[in-house]
């Protein structure tokens, strides 16, 4: 399962060779996008269709993990199981902080749905983070496309 | 909003096979079969999961 990577000097140059040197984005900036806002590091490298697909599944999820009811995490309180869901919602970047704001998710989980609903929100986060990755890895080169 | 536990397996296996197609993969072609793939397996893997537990509760 891991993805074809290249080292810099095969796929085509020196490092940041990658798609960023066309787009004028650096890596750096690609990833934090990505991060902030689900597609947006595929959305700066020009790959729409990929962008538009990744936004489309992470924000969905997210939506459908708040409409189940689910629980958005916070920090500091002093549960490991609870941290690590604060670790995961935080990926979701934005939307994360729309939810805390809005007070989304606070509403203590009673049915096995919302239940569902708490880990959509997790793997939407997690999902967003990988998506960042992957930007990452094609602004600088280490994935060909 | 309420869904039965079926839709939820199906919801939450297509947005994740979606996300691990693309990043996976590096062509569209291989991003599509590596997607239906995983999704295939979600799937498949719930159903024969559940029934499992099916059989060790009876």
């Amino acid at each position: 399962m891991t993805t074809k990577a290249q080292a810099p000097a095969e796929a085509g140059g020196k490092t940041g060779s990658g798609d960023a040197a066309a787009s004028g984005a650096s890596p750096v900036m690609v990833l934090l996008a990505g991060w902030l806002f689900p597609g947006a590091g595929h959305l700066l490298l020009g790959k729409w269709i990929r962008a538009g697909l990744l936004m489309l599944s992470i924000v969905c999820m997210f939506a459908i993990g708040i409409a189940l009811q689910g629980k958005v995490y916070t920090p500091n309180t002093a549960e490991p199981l609870d941290m690590l869901g604060f670790a995961g919602d935080l990926g979701s970047g934005l939307l994360y902080g729309l939810a805390r704001v809005l007070g989304w998710g606070q509403a203590p989980v009673l049915i096995a749905v919302a239940d569902y609903g708490t880990k959509f929100i997790v793997v939407a986060g997690l999902l967003n983070v990988v998506a960042a990755v992957d930007a990452h890895s094609l602004a600088n080169g280490r994935k060909r496309s | 909003m309420t869904i039965s536990h079926f839709s939820a397996v199906l919801l939450f296996s297509l947005f994740t096979s979606i996300v691990f197609g693309i990043t996976q993969r590096d062509e569209p072609k291989k991003m599509l079969r590596f997607g239906a793939l995983c999704f295939a397996l979600f799937v498949g893997g719930t159903i024969a999961a559940s029934w499992a537990m099916w059989l060790i509760k009876h």
